[in-house]
């Protein structure tokens, strides 16, 4: 507080003297210091800053002072509040960022409690047609699809199973009404190809997934209901080898870079020549094959997994269809998939494929 | 089919290095599949041939005893009795001068039971005399074996004359190689794939004596089911005569039991060359042999003791009294080989392989014999067959030949007109020509490569090569497949899936992502599920087709919805502890038309497969066919009656259709929260809570609920490519109202009323309340409606805003009697 004043000269001021505008300065900065939180600052900031603070009263008395003096007084006076007002600034910075940091640690929550939603999946066996597809959807092929109940004669005639053909009776294939209606639920999805290869002219690159049907009795590793992919090319100049080289790419797709398979021969009546598809272990790679130590489960330790039935179509099939065998070749393959999900996903029982249970399909998610 | 190894060696000279399973490797290497190699026996140290000397019969004992002097050959005698051995024996069937089996002392036989030098019945035994069963060769345990004398010496290591230590595959065959199902049809493939001479025990007719007497004469009636059949009469047969220990072993190693010496030859050379042979007791025979086919009524009981009806369509052999067997399949009791058999007919006979099939089927009855006619029997074999079998008679079982009758139609040989280089453009590489024509020669191939094309003569053995693509096959297969090169063929350019296969997709994905799990059930359905559905009697959902060989009585339908396939998925969940489970399904259903009866027709058209069907023909194969539209079905455990609807409605929107729901009563719903799908005028599905009936049928959760729709026709009237809305961004106005209408006014009705009357500025309206209670009249309900306005060029006033909304309330109190609250 300043005493009224005695003279006007400025240096007799007291207030107004370096040392006491010093001394006020100190005093703000020290209770801005003290000030322990944002109401308290206020208080410092009313009580250093505002109309009765120190150097409010001491600027009051500027106006008293001769001309001479007031400019140099006011200088020293607004150095003065300018440090004060930035000392003020950075303290009210400080308390905010803590009440705000102090805010955050009380709006904590614990993480950890949050458990997923109950989710929904789809069936891997339907999951696993749509993989196949996407595999030969990007080599340019269509999705041929056909009827599950299905003419005796596209499922069986004009693929060249002869009507004495064993599969031909009610010990493999259900027959829908009698045995001589000529309507059988189908026992592969080759149908598909007659159909496609009745509706197209070649050139034909098609894959037919789908559902098919045997009178084998479900255990673990038989369903009468099962799945099967087939593909089918007719085209001029198609080999063997475009059978082998499309195969590996197919593995490849599947089961990783570099997995590649071998055929052995076989007979199947649509296809001739024949052969039985083996898939190269793409787990051990054949590493386990004559190696006790790194024994392969996936495999047995043969190297090889039995995956399916491939060959050239034979040109009986063909001429079945319309097409004329000397100007078009084609092949054929099909695999089933419950079996290879068996494989590839560690699946030991057909069972799980079969009953519907919501941990199995919530398992695979909403794809393969 | 098993092999043995050493039997194969009778005809290839497979190299002594050569393992059991280095064989099968050479079959795996030419396309057959070995499923396992055996060694036969599980004999250990030493087995030689010993000769009985003398015999002491020793009486002081219970029973009967043998000591008897067995000359064993200088290396294997008794240090104190040099070349014998003294041995106690119980057996009584062999007499001085007999060559037996000897296991020496410290050899191990079956069942782990080592031989040792001991003390017994006063005498030093030093050593066993073996019978077969002792060695694990099989089941005859009448006495100890005794070889044909002269044919080993004593001191003759016993392993290879008793075929222990023998190999033996075993290999599956595919259903086109009928040749493969004989140890000549095998041998020859071994001896391709290494490269080795073949002897084909085929090639030479065995030589037999001049006949004497009058063979039993026959005929074939029906020269297109048997175009060769080939008697062969025998007198003076031994039928005590036992069956040589070779055949014995032999037959024992490919899993046929002994059962008479006549008998065992005849599957002897089945074996050996692939031709079934039967044998008749020729005194059983009245009059003559003759193919023919049954006649209505007969009646034949076979050798398995069934007494078979015979159909017109089955081919006999039969004699003057009647049907003696069921040609190719299995001979008939009445003229069996007895114990009294003196006289012996061998029967070789081409049969029809479709012929033999159906029969076969026919009767359900499958044998050795019918396998192989089915598969195609060489039929040059008959004569070969059954003289070898008459010299077995002969040599082993002291017959005397009587002489041969048969019949015969002159085969066609099958000629192929076959390019050399067809198989290079099958596999896409090249083969060379010379190695080519070996192959063909080596499969038995008469090869005329002057011609061009070549002219080859396929051997009588396969009847599957009738065709270029045929030799292809075989000449790529022998030379491996290993080596045809790969290959990606390009496609030409495709255009991805079809709009209905990604909708497909993308309805699996949207009730996925809802929280329901996917299941894939059985097609079939039964009657009781029909029932507890609650269905009426004459819904069209019964109308099932009806399996002819269903997987269970108790299901014999295809399904025509796919909720009761759900139902029993969703009790297994709940029963298992999953009280919130939520399924859903994607599947076709069938949908047989009234003219398409459960049980089928029973002539339905067969188009020639020798061109493409007209098509009229395959129109007439559609017709055969249900309908079978793809549905989605959906059941949830602890759902609400409106998540069932919702989920639908949803789906729909997410596919760009817009569809309506009307209240229903559909089995097996609750009549009162039961909603039908409306699709243009069109109901295409059904959802709510399944009526308390039917949950109680099924043992499904108190107030399950379920949707089920035809999923194609929401996919048919998907809008793939929705047009953009205009995003107009004037500001919105937000109004609520709350109308009271009787209970019995449905909401959607009152919502499209007030949509239509508050005109082009209303931009949406939501339910977002249905309240009843004490603030509405008794039988009322209050609707409450979320309403949001906006114009797309100007902000609305106040006065416009009202406008609209008073249209709205005034429409449905006029239409519904509605009531602002
Ligand atoms: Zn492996």
């Amino acid at each position: 507080m300043s005493a009224p004043n005695k003279s006007f000269d400025p240096v007799e001021v007291t207030t107004l003297s370096p040392e006491a505008l010093a001394g006020f300065v100190q005093e703000a900065i020290a209770a801005f210091a003290a000030a322990s939180n944002l109401e308290e600052l206020k208080e410092a900031r009313l009580a250093h800053t505002g109309d009765r603070s120190s150097l409010a009263l001491a600027n009051r008395e500027v106006g008293a002072l001769p001309p001479a003096a007031k400019a140099d007084a006011g200088k020293r006076i607004g150095q003065a509040r300018g440090e004060v007002n930035q000392a003020l600034e950075s303290r009210t910075a400080e308390l905010e960022a803590a009440r705000d940091a102090a805010l955050l640690i009380e709006e904590s929550v614990d993480v950890t409690t949050v458990m997923p939603a109950t989710r929904g999946g789809r069936h891997p066996l339907t999951t696993i047609q749509e993989q196949v597809a996407d595999v030969f959807i990007a080599l340019g092929y269509r999705v041929a699809e056909g009827p599950e109940i299905e003419a005796e004669w596209l499922n069986f005639d004009a693929l060249n199973i002869a009507p004495n053909h064993p599969a031909r009776t009610m010990q493999d294939t259900f027959f829908v009404g009698n045995e001589d209606s000529g309507v059988v639920l189908r026992t592969h999805t080759s149908p598909v190809q007659i159909r496609s290869m009745l509706t197209q002219e070649p050139p034909i690159y098609v894959i037919c997934p789908g559902r098919v049907f045997r009178t084998d009795e479900l255990d673990a590793t038989h369903s009468p209901v099962f799945h099967q992919v087939e593909a089918l090319v007719i085209d001029k100049g198609i080999t063997m080898a475009d059978l082998k080289g499309t195969l590996d790419h197919f593995a490849s797709a599947m089961f990783g870079e570099g997995i590649v398979t071998r055929l052995r021969p076989s007979y199947f009546p649509f296809t001739e020549p024949s052969a039985e598809v083996d898939l190269q272990c793409f787990v051990c790679r054949g590493a386990s094959i004559d190696n006790p130590e790194a024994a392969c489960r996936t495999c047995r330790s043969e190297g090889w997994i039995e995956w399916g039935g491939c060959g050239m179509v034979n040109p009986k099939v063909l001429i079945a269809c319309g097409i004329d065998p000397e100007e078009f070749t084609g092949f054929a393959f099909g695999m089933g998939l419950e079996r290879t999900l068996m494989f590839r996903h560690g699946i030991t029982d057909m069972r799980d494929m079969v009953e519907g249970d919501v941990r199995f399909t919530r398992a695979f998610g909403l794809g393969v | 089919m098993k092999v043995p190894v050493s039997w194969l060696r009778d005809y290839v000279a497979i190299p002594e290095s050569l393992s059991g399973r280095d064989v099968a490797e050479l079959l795996v290497g030419v396309g057959f599949e070995v499923e396992g190699v055996e060694t036969v026996g599980d004999v250990r140290g030493a087995l030689v041939v010993g000769r009985v000397q003398s015999i002491e019969e020793l009486t002081d004992f219970k029973k009967p005893i043998r000591f008897c002097q067995v000359e064993v050959g200088s290396s294997n005698g008794h240090v104190d009795t040099p070349g014998i051995r003294g041995i106690i024996c119980g057996a009584r069937n062999f007499a001085e001068g007999d060559l037996v089996i000897i296991a020496l002392p410290g050899t191990t036989l079956p069942g782990d039971f080592t031989i040792g030098t001991r003390e017994t019945y006063g005498r030093i035994s030093d050593g066993m005399i073996c019978s077969q069963r002792e060695l694990g060769l099989g089941d005859d345990h009448d006495g100890i074996m005794i070889l044909p004398a002269g044919s080993a010496a004593p001191g003759d290591d016993a392993f290879p004359i008793l075929g222990l230590g023998d190999e033996v595959l075993d290999i599956a065959v595919t259903p086109d190689r009928g040749y493969a199902l004989s140890i000549r049809g095998i041998a020859r493939e071994v001896a391709i794939a290494q490269g080795i001479a073949f002897t084909d025990p085929a090639d030479a007719l065995p030589e037999l004596p001049e006949s004497n007497g009058t063979p039993v004469d026959v005929d074939s009636e029906d020269r297109a089911a048997c175009d060769l059949i080939v008697l062969r009469t025998l007198e003076n047969f031994n039928p005590a005569a036992p069956t040589p220990d070779f055949i014995k072993s032999r037959l024992a190693a490919v899993g046929v039991r002994s059962i008479s010496f006549a008998v065992d030859v005849t599957n002897y050379v089945m074996f050996e060359l692939g031709q079934p042979l039967h044998a008749f007791d020729a005194d059983k025979i009245t009059g003559k042999i003759r193919v023919r086919r049954a006649v209505a009524g007969e009646k034949l009981e076979t050798l398995d003791h069934v007494v078979r009806e015979l159909s017109t369509e089955d081919l006999l052999i039969a004699d003057d009294s009647g049907a003696l067997s069921l040609a190719g399949i299995m001979g008939g009791l009445t003229s069996e080989i007895s114990e009294t058999t003196t006289r012996v007919v061998i029967e070789a006979a081409h049969f029809d392989a479709v012929d033999s099939a159906k029969s076969s089927r026919r009767h359900k009855l499958s044998s050795e014999a019918s396998r192989r006619f089915e598969r195609g029997v060489d039929r040059m074999l008959p004569p070969v067959a059954s003289a070898r079998a008459a010299e077995l008679l002969i040599q082993y079982g002291g017959a005397t030949y009587v002489g041969l009758a048969g019949v015969e139609t002159a085969p066609d040989l099958v000629h192929v007109s076959f390019d050399p280089e067809h198989p290079g453009r099958v596999a896409g590489r090249s083969y060379d020509v010379a190695a080519t024509k070996a192959t063909l020669v080596a499969l038995g191939c008469h090869v005329d490569d002057a011609k061009s094309p070549w002219d080859v003569r396929v051997p009588t053995w396969r009847p599957d090569l009738s065709a270029s693509i045929d030799l292809v096959e075989e000449v790529i297969r022998i030379d491996g497949y290993n080596n045809v090169p790969t290959r990606l063929p390009v496609a030409p350019k495709g255009a991805g899936y079809t709009a209905k296969q990604k909708l497909m997709r993308r309805s699996g994905l949207f009730l996925a992502g809802r929280g329901l799990a996917e299941v894939r059930n059985y097609p079939f359905m039964g009657q009781s599920e029909f029932d507890n559905l609650e269905l009426a009697s004459d819904a069209t959902r019964r109308h099932a087709l009806k399996l002819a060989n269903p997987l269970s009585d108790e299901q014999p339908f295809m399904r025509t919805t796919l909720l009761p396939g759900l139902f029993a998925a969703l009790t297994r969940n709940t029963s298992r502890g999953f009280n919130d489970a939520a399924i859903f399904e994607i599947a076709s259903v069938s949908l047989p038309t009234p003219a398409q009866p459960a049980t089928g027709i029973t002539n339905p058209p067969r188009p020639s497969v020798n061109g493409r069907p007209s098509e009229g023909d395959i129109a007439q194969l559609e017709a055969l066919l249900p309908a079978q539209p793809t549905y989605v079905a959906g059941v949830l455990a602890s759902g609400a009656w409106s998540d069932a609807i919702e989920l639908v409605v949803s789906l729909a929107s997410e596919l760009g259709v817009e569809v309506s729901v009307r209240a229903a009563d559909v089995a097996p719903w609750h009549p009162g929260r039961c909603a039908q799908v409306v699709l243009g005028d069109r109901v295409i599905g059904t959802a709510g809570e399944i009526a308390p009936r039917v949950n109680e049928n099924f043992g499904l959760p108190k107030r399950t609920v379920a949707f089920e729709v035809d999923l194609d026709a929401l996919v048919l009237h998907a809008n793939v490519t929705p047009s953009a809305p205009r995003i107009w961004t004037f500001p919105i106005a937000k109004e609520d109202i709350a109308l009271v209408v009787a209970k019995n006014v449905a909401a959607s009705d009152v919502l499209d009323t007030v949509r239509v009357a508050a005109g082009e500025l209303l931009e949406d309206i939501r339910l977002f309340d249905v309240y009843e209670g004490a603030q509405v009249p008794e039988g009322h309900k209050s609707l409450a409606f979320a309403l949001r306005f906006r114009a797309a060029d100007r902000t609305l006033s106040a006065e416009e805003v009202a406008s609209a909304r008073q249209a709205g309330i005034e429409a449905a109190a006029a239409k519904f009697g509605a009531s602002l609250r």
